[in-house]
């Protein structure tokens, strides 16, 4: 029998990773929606994967859970085939908000159970195991004391904290997150930040697509841009760049540079830039024309107003 | 007075037709809660309708009706399929336009041999004459239909409620909704013979939606639909014999005027909890 899904350590298992190679895919209707795509995440990463919408990020994500099979290429999970990784349970996908029937008669503790069901039998019965995960998981998010309330009666953040906890209950060590700051307020997300640390530290990865390019340098340390390809992969200090960023919003970027007199009265060589894909911008506040983003120029805990609610 | 309430339970056509729409009045209330929840009760009544044809066609040559019906519900699932890929039609009008089609085919087939079929009784059902031959075929396809859902009940609600985690847990959603259209469609040729062609959307909607009122945890929610539909059903074939009535309409009175009374009532999300629940925010505010 599996193990339960105890809350910290991933010693015994596969290592969790993900590799795309080469990867092409190919819709039904013959548009090419990712071509010759390569990146490679190891184990404790959070990588967010960015880029515009349309720009083959669902794409991806559909390819990693098995739902899209590459015209070329190869993807493997955990140094396995997908199809493998996920009959071994080993990637777990907390899903948009708006992809998820919140009218459906499911309670909390209902939808983190269902983390559970690919170590269960064929009648799906629960034993102590998997409700010992499933409380574990719930105390980790902080949502006990919601266990028995449906799930249209939670707020944004409890929502995403449940389908958290169901990724927890069902021992994912490739974590898919897709969303996960959309309607989210800004004290949520900094707690959903913070268990992803946690997660990190234990050796899990995490591929988040996201839109809050300002978030992404204080908890990404590894970074996907695309645009119906891998634009560029890599650490956050050196892939994050101006440039970069660039290449994969072209004009959807707002990007905005105060420096000089608009910004100062006297003589003050310094300057800030704001870019912003609609979501947290991103703001830079240094000397330098920045190529690096994310050397520590960045003004941390500088929150921008007006993103709450607002979906991509 | 007692022994008039027992006098049905003397008559073996008459227990044969409580208990037979009991079995398919519980396997259909079953399915409801799927069907309900996905907002496909619009393509159980194209099935519903679908089948016609083949089981006329199935009485007419003389093999069972239930092969007949299944070929004829995946001609036209095929036929739906076809229309919507090829036009820019939307999928209401579709199902709209096949199923009425396909309606209007078995009715002219059971209109041009009237000797081989009755058409009331593909139409209406009934479930009152119902042969034993038939009788077999429906228990069985009922026994298997209730077989499958309470070994992959949770499978199904999985991939009902989301389709990625069920395939990141090892299911393939697609296999699991061919089989749930499966058993529909047997569901469907079962529930033929009880209540007709016209009114089987009733059973495979009302008492999920009945149960959807009254809870928020699908497996009671299956367990409210099931016990529904199985009493309304016998209650429905019982109250026939003394009101010489149609059981196809008794039982889909039976279960509106439940339907209605959840709707009412319902302790969270009937409308009385609604009225109370905006007059507390109201006193609240004051």
């Amino acid at each position: 029998m599996k193990t339960p899904a105890t809350s910290s350590s991933l010693a015994a298992g596969p290592t969790p990773s993900i590799v795309v190679a080469g990867v092409t895919v190919r819709y039904g209707n013959g548009v090419t929606a990712v071509h010759d795509a390569s990146f490679a995440l190891g184990p404790g990463t959070i990588c967010a994967l960015v880029g515009i919408n349309g720009s083959g990020k669902s794409t991806l994500f559909k390819t990693l859970m098995g739902f899209l099979k590459p015209a070329k290429g190869m993807v493997s999970i955990a140094g396995m085939e997908v199809r493998q990784a996920l009959k071994r349970g080993l990637v777990a996908y907390v899903p948009q908000a708006e992809e998820v029937d919140w009218s459906f008669p499911v309670l909390v503790d209902d939808v983190v159970m269902m983390g559970r069901y690919g170590h269960m039998g064929f009648l799906r019965i629960a034993g102590k195991a998997d409700r010992d995960a499933v409380d574990d998981a719930l105390a980790r998010v902080n949502m006990l004391e919601f266990r028995r309330r449906q799930i249209g009666e939670l707020s944004g953040g409890q929502r995403k904290r449940v389908f958290l906890a169901r990724a927890l209950a069902q021992g994912g060590r490739v974590i898919l997150l897709d969303e996960p700051f959309t309607g989210v307020d800004v004290k949520t997300e900094d707690q959903i930040v913070d268990l992803m640390r946690e997660l990190r530290s234990e050796g899990r990865l995490m591929l988040v697509s996201t839109h809050n390019l300002g978030s992404i340098p204080d908890f990404c340390d590894q970074v996907v841009l695309v645009n119906k390809t891998v634009l560029a992969a890599g650490p956050t200090e050196t892939t994050f760049t101006h440039a970069n960023l660039q290449r994969a919003f072209g004009g959807a970027l707002r990007h905005f540079r105060l420096e000089g007199q608009a910004l100062h009265e006297d003589a003050d060589a310094r300057r800030v830039t704001v870019i912003s894909d609609d979501e947290r911008p991103l703001v830079l506040y240094g000397e330098r024309d920045h190529e690096k983003l994310a050397d520590g120029g960045k003004v941390n805990g500088e929150r921008a107003p007006g993103r709450e609610g607002r979906s991509s | 007075m007692i022994e008039l309430l027992l006098e049905p339970f003397g008559y073996q056509y008459m227990v044969k037709a409580i208990w037979v729409s009991a079995l398919v009045g519980g396997v259909c209330a079953f399915l409801s809660c799927y069907l309900m929840l996905k907002g496909w009760s619009l393509m159980g009544d194209a099935l519903s309708h679908a089948i016609v044809p083949g089981v006329a066609l199935a009485y007419l040559l003389k093999v069972p009706y239930a092969a007949g019906a299944f070929f004829s519900g995946l001609l036209a699932a095929l036929a739906m399929a076809l229309v919507r890929v090829r036009t820019q039609l939307r999928e209401d009008a579709v199902i709209g336009i096949v199923f009425t089609t396909f309606f209007a085919a078995g009715l002219l087939i059971v209109s041009i041999n009237p000797t081989s079929v009755n058409v009331q009784s593909i139409v209406l059902g009934n479930i009152l004459g119902i042969s034993d031959e038939d009788v077999v075929q429906v228990a069985i396809i009922a026994a298997i239909s209730l077989a499958i859902l309470v070994a992959r009940w949770k499978d199904l609600m999985l991939v009902f409620f989301d389709e990625n985690h069920a395939r990141a847990v090892g299911l393939s959603p697609t296999r699991m909704k061919i089989l749930f259209f499966v058993l529909l469609s047997a569901c469907t040729v079962a529930a033929l013979q009880t209540v007709g062609a016209i009114l089987v959307i009733a059973m495979v909607v009302t008492p999920g939606a009945t149960g959807y009122l009254l809870t928020d945890r699908f497996g009671v929610m299956i367990w409210i639909a099931i016990a529904m539909g199985v009493v309304t059903s016998a209650a429905g074939a019982y109250a026939s014999y003394f009101l010489d009535g149609s059981t196809g309409g008794l039982i889909v009175v039976f279960q509106t005027v439940l339907f209605l009374l959840a709707f009412v009532f319902a302790p969270k999300h009937g409308r009385l909890a609604a009225v109370r629940a905006a007059r507390t925010v109201e006193e609240a505010g004051l």
